[in-house]
């Protein structure tokens, strides 16, 4: 266990939260039964838990990308609940960043346009210092040479290296990861995995990420476990020592 | 709204071959309804313009005289059988200040008083019956340009000169400077001297037009002083009937337009009008198909993508507009285009076509089609637009 020197602010905290599919429907079932937690600024966590115990349902709810069926949600402090969609759509645009399994790039635009993305939707035409801090994320995935490839052009890793500099773009307080090593090869999950650390670290985001491989769940301070929809244990450790990046 | 445009231009970019197919289905539409609009307008306005050359836009003439009946008092039911009174000809009461209220009448471009009645042209054995017009030359080339339709001789009434028309000539064998004697009725006689010759293009008026001088007329039509029609040009012609209406309650007398005048002309004009905007109109709808169902496939095809920008904080509203931003922009692009080519055909038509008329180009035709087609392309984007906007994010993300 390390104790964080200064004391750590609440990014999210879930209570109670439960979601139901096809409610109303004969087939209506509950995936989470009320769900309680809390994440902090400095959190780097691991979700783990067996294919279909609801795990990228909570972490779609939590990104206001769906809406309970119960409970609450605390963003930064703010419930969320009786939002509506506009206003949800900004706080998400505003404080989370996104990455997916299969990275999700727009084909039609280059790694530094889908990088501006985000902050092109918020906020209209990129300045010229959004443009330089795109390019510095690029840099920061290591991507400062392809920043006009089309992702068509760039291998899966770098897409998906490409998807975090995104998610990181309008400067989130949590960034949020489903799966995204699912579809890499083990040294290139790694390499995400560490870039995750790093982010961590020097941005001050806290990070939530779905993984099925105990090896990268072991690189984080604090593995979640889903089982049926219920977290069935929480625990903070000290990090394994990164897996070898390339 | 830039990044809706630099959204919406990447989407339409990316899909090219299936931007482009659409951009030339708008663009035949398009030219479609240019060339159509034009020609037919053109043909319209060639027709009126041929009735228009040889008649005045409105013909004021003096009220029919009828028999006044003298109800007896005590007011009784009456019945009366009563023939109507044959008409004489006669003149229309202080027509000159007739004519200079006309004259100050907004909206009036020409007003000419003739005075006309039959009479006999007769040249040694040969007798036709003519129309005797009695006219103020100046006046009366405002209404009719005479001189545009001279085949020989010069334009010059007055002092015992005539024009008469093509067709009275050959009859009585005339040619310039050959005397042509008028008989009216009551015995009255004028011998005149023929100075010009003019075809007006209509045979029934190229065989009976004999054009005097004002005063000659008059004495020959036993009018002394008098007119019997006042012609009238106006600016617009299509509120002729508007004019006649007013001009017959502003002078009491009678006033007939041309669009009385030509009644069948007319409805034949307005039936083409009418069958030209049902064309336009149902090859904007299939436009307006073409583009929605193009428009409903790319938001299919981009589900995801869609996804991706409503979880980047996308609103609704904005998504929406990318869809509604494409289909004006199909619309736009397609219709410049099409008007361009539309514009061709009408070039083509004027420079290798038969030749039968000049199709003109309404200067708003162009810029027109292309504003109607734009706002149908936002329009038909409006439904796949709503769906766009109506993702669920989280099924958007998911989609394969
Ligand atoms: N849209 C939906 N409608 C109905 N049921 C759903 C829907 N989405 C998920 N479920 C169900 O909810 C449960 C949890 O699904 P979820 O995708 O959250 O699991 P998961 O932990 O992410 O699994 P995996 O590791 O395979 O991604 C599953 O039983 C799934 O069938
Ligand atoms: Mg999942």
């Amino acid at each position: 266990m390390s104790e964080p020197a200064t004391p750590d602010t609440e990014v999210l905290r879930l209570v109670g939260l439960r979601k139901s599919y096809g409610v109303g429907t004969p087939v209506e079932t509950e995936v989470l039964h009320g769900t309680d937690l809390i994440l902090a600024q400095r959190d780097f966590a691991a979700l783990i838990g067996p294919s279909g115990s609801g795990k990228s349902t909570l972490l779609n709810l939590l990104g206001l990308l769906d809406t309970p069926t119960d409970g609450e949600i605390y963003l930064l402090g703010q419930p969320t609940r009786e939002m509506d969609d506009d206003a949800r759509t900004a706080l998400r645009g505003s404080t989370i960043g996104f990455v997916f399994q299969f990275h999700h790039l727009l084909p039609a635009f280059t790694a530094l346009e889908n990088v501006l993305l985000p902050r092109m939707l918020t906020h209209g035409r990129p300045r010229p210092d959004d443009i330089a801090l795109a390019s510095r994320l690029l840099a920061d995935v290591g991507l400062a040479e392809f920043t006009d490839r089309k992702p068509s052009n760039l291998s899966g890793g770098q897409q998906q290296r490409v998807a975090i500099a995104r998610a990181l773009m309008t400067r989130p307080r949590l960034l949020l990861a489903d799966e995204p090593t699912g579809n890499l090869d083990t040294v290139t999950a790694a390499s995400v995995f560490a870039l995750f650390r790093r982010i961590n670290r020097d941005y001050g985001c806290a990070v939530l990420v779905v993984t099925h491989d105990p090896r990268l769940s072991g690189t984080c301070d604090r593995t979640i476990e889903l089982v049926d929809g219920r977290i069935v244990s929480d625990t903070r450790h000290s990090p394994d020592a990164p897996l070898a990046a390339a | 709204m830039w990044v809706e445009w630099h959204i919406a231009l990447k989407f339409l970019r990316e899909s090219g071959a299936q931007t482009l197919l659409i951009v030339i289905g708008i663009a035949v539409g398009t030219s479609v309804i240019v060339f159509i609009t034009a020609l037919i307008t053109g043909l319209q306005d060639n027709l009126i313009e041929r009735t228009l050359g040889t008649q005045a836009h409105i013909k004021v003439q003096p009220p029919d005289e009828i028999n006044l009946t003298v109800t007896p008092p005590g007011n009784p039911a009456l019945l009366t059988l009563e023939d109507r009174r044959a008409q004489r000809l006669h003149s229309i009461l202080s027509w000159q200040d007739v004519v200079a209220t006309l004259d100050g009448l907004p909206g009036v471009k020409a007003v000419s008083p003739v005075v006309a009645g039959p009479a006999f042209g007769v040249r040694g054995v040969a007798v036709k019956s003519v129309a005797v017009l009695g006219i103020d030359p100046v006046r009366y080339q405002r209404i009719i340009p005479l001189s545009k339709y001279l085949v020989a001789g010069s334009l010059r009434v007055g002092a015992g000169d005539t024009l008469i028309g093509r067709k009275l000539a050959d009859d009585l064998g005339i040619r310039i400077g050959d005397k042509l004697r008028l008989e009216a009725s009551g015995g009255r006689t004028a011998v005149l001297n023929v100075t010009g010759i003019f075809q007006l293009g209509v045979s029934e008026l190229d065989t009976r037009y004999v054009y005097l001088d004002l005063k000659q007329a008059q004495s020959l039509l036993d009018l002394p002083g008098g007119v019997t029609v006042i012609d009238i040009t106006i600016d617009d012609i299509f509120a002729a009937e508007t004019y006649a209406a007013r001009i017959a309650r502003l002078t009491g007398l009678k006033a007939e337009s041309w669009i009385e005048t030509n009644a069948q002309l007319v409805n034949g004009l307005r039936s083409q009008s009418l069958s030209t905007v049902m064309i336009s109109v149902f090859v904007a709808i299939s436009v307006a198909f073409g583009i929605a169902s193009v428009l409903a496939v790319s938001v299919v095809q981009r589900t995801r993508e869609i996804g991706i920008l409503r979880a980047m904080g996308g609103p609704r509203r904005q998504i929406q507009r990318v869809f509604l931003l494409q289909g004006g922009v199909l619309g736009l692009a397609g219709s410049t285009a099409g008007a361009a080519a539309g514009y061709g055909l009408v070039w083509i038509f004027n420079t290798f076509g038969p030749g039968l008329f000049y199709i003109p180009v309404a200067p708003a035709l162009i810029p027109g089609a292309m504003a109607i087609a734009t706002l149908v392309g936002v329009v038909a984007a409006a439904a796949p637009a709503r769906r766009a906007a109506r993702l669920d994010p989280v099924v958007a993300i998911r989609y394969v």
